[in-house]
């Protein structure tokens, strides 16, 4: 999963910056609260539990499995041609929450629920590194 | 407080030709809806002084009231989210009728969205990485279509749902597409067997899981019930219409998980009391879990439901998008099944429900439903 085709590289925002800079470190973070503990995934500026700032990143695992996935079979979209089929997954993380993201070594048939990841660490450029995942 | 219910009604509908190529603007499609439900509803174009619009669509009020001739708008305003917002509009015009902020409001859409901007490729939707988009676009999730499979995948999981009883919503569906000459799969036939070895386009969702592309316009014509009663064609009251946005729900939950309770509540009815549901079909799939969401049948049930032909017009306990829907007749993000819903209620549908009194419109899955009744 070198190739990227056409994917938008992510554009870090005032509250998602520290997820993507701590990936460029070769760490995986996650926001949790201060206060109650809650992880938020997508990371947001307030926490949707208890309506406090603030905030921490925490490292977590990297373990977790597969929870959903889907395999885009057909180029939809004409900057996808000849790069399908590939596979987007959702991850449940060990702690909790849920990552989207690729499989770096698993054949798009073989993907299925539950199965056991780990995050790999991948850079897609200069600037941007994003947490992909192998089979365990 | 004073409920919404039946103060204000449907009066209008319009539509163009639904299309690959309208050959026209989008703004040229809206107008000549608009000039369609006006003339539906025996209304004139000096009536109108309300426009409500899709916030994804490029013709705005302004456009649309210089060239209508509006003197005065008092009331304008969009839903903004995605295709998903045509109940949410009928809500926000009803309250501002029963208030008496505006008297004759329209909600219209043109679009060319299969020879103009295509949904389909992300076209109008995609976000550039940007936001909340930052942590999906980058692996490929692009389109809503993608976000949709994720999900359809897990209650294929969790409830047990397969890729036959996806089929079937598409197969019944069609049956109704073909008995409707205005559908863009009129007079062409699917299997479940086309279906099933259709080729994958997000897997799980086969080809003909997927909605048309359509260009076309549609307008609706909301003025007071009582007003309403003294025109052109009979009434579709607004017993209920509610909204329903974001919201910290679980991951398999759709909006309908949200919306029902409200949504049943202030209409005073129950799900087993409807005659005819329209129900928003991206993808068939959804339709399956819109009537489990909504309480028409329980979880793990919506696919049995529809396999023993449960949303077919003919025999049918619940028929659903009796005009072909978003798979079959076209894909108008919601306009066509609320023009569709208010066909039921008057008598006027291809696939006529026997005495329909309580007629039933979800414009995406739980972000927004409508329920109209019969006047008595
Ligand atoms: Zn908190």
């Amino acid at each position: 999963m070198s190739a990227r085709p056409g994917f938008p590289l992510p554009v870090p925002s005032e509250d998602s910056a520290p997820f993507w800079e701590y990936l460029r470190q070769g760490e995986l973070r996650v926001q949790r609260c201060l206060v109650c503990t809650a992880f938020a995934h997508p990371p947001r500026l307030m926490c949707p539990n208890c309506g406090s700032f603030d905030r921490e990143w925490v490292p977590v695992s990297g373990r977790g499995t597969v929870y959903s996935y889907v395999v885009t079979r057909q180029a939809i979209h004409p900057s996808f041609e000849g790069h399908t089929p590939y596979a987007t997954v959702v991850v449940e993380l060990a702690e909790g929450p849920l990552l989207t993201s690729n499989l770096v070594d698993v054949p798009v048939d073989e993907v299925r629920v539950g199965l056991p990841v780990m995050v790999a660490l991948v850079t897609a450029g200069d600037e941007v590194t994003l947490p992909l995942f192998r089979r365990m | 407080m004073e409920s919404l219910r039946n103060r204000v009604a449907i009066a209008g509908i319009g539509e163009t030709e639904y299309s690959r190529a309208s050959g026209r603007s989008e703004t040229r499609l809206a107008l000549e809806a608009i000039l369609h439900a006006l003339d539906d509803a025996g209304l004139r174009r000096e009536d109108v002084d309300g426009l409500m619009r899709w916030s994804v669509d490029t013709s705005s009020e302004a456009e649309i009231a210089s060239n209508l001739g509006v003197r005065d708008l008092a009331w304008f305003g969009e839903v903004n989210q995605a295709g998903n917002v045509g109940a949410a509009l009928v809500a926000h015009a009803a309250a501002a009728i029963a208030t008496g902020l505006a008297h004759c409001i329209v909600i219209y859409r043109g679009v060319n969205g299969r020879s103009g901007r295509r949904y389909g490729r992300g076209e109008v939707t995609g976000r550039r990485g940007q936001g909340a988009a930052a942590f999906t676009e980058p692996f490929g999730l692009l389109t809503p279509q993608h976000q949709l499979a994720m999900v359809a995948r897990s209650r294929m999981h969790e409830f047990g749902t397969t890729s036959r009883q996806f089929g079937w919503v598409a197969v019944s569906e069609r049956e109704h597409a073909n008995r409707n000459p205005r559908a863009m799969f009129y007079d062409t036939p699917l299997t479940i067997d086309d279906h099933q070895s259709s080729r994958f386009v997000v897997d799980p969702f086969h080809l003909y899981d997927c909605c048309l592309e359509t260009d076309g316009g549609g307008a609706l014509v909301l003025v007071s019930a009582e007003r309403a009663r003294g025109l052109r064609k009979p009434p579709a009251l607004i017993r209920a219409a509610a909204q329903a946005g974001h919201g910290e729900r679980g991951f398999v939950d759709t909006a309908a998980v949200s919306l029902a309770p409200r949504l049943w509540a202030q209409a005073e009815v129950a799900p087993d009391e409807i005659d005819v549901a329209q129900i928003y079909d991206h993808f068939a799939p959804y339709v399956i879990f819109a009537l489990e969401d909504y309480g028409f049948v329980a979880r793990g049930e919506g696919g049995p439901f529809v396999e023993a032909g449960g949303i077919r017009w003919d025999g049918g306990v619940l028929p659903v998008n009796t005009s072909g829907g978003h798979l079959s007749e076209a894909y108008l993000q919601g306009m066509n099944q609320l023009i569709e819903s208010v066909r039921q209620v008057r008598g006027e549908s291809t696939s006529q429900v026997e005495d329909v009194q309580l007629s039933f419109c979800d414009t995406g899955i739980g972000t927004g439903a409508v329920i109209l009744e019969r006047d008595r």
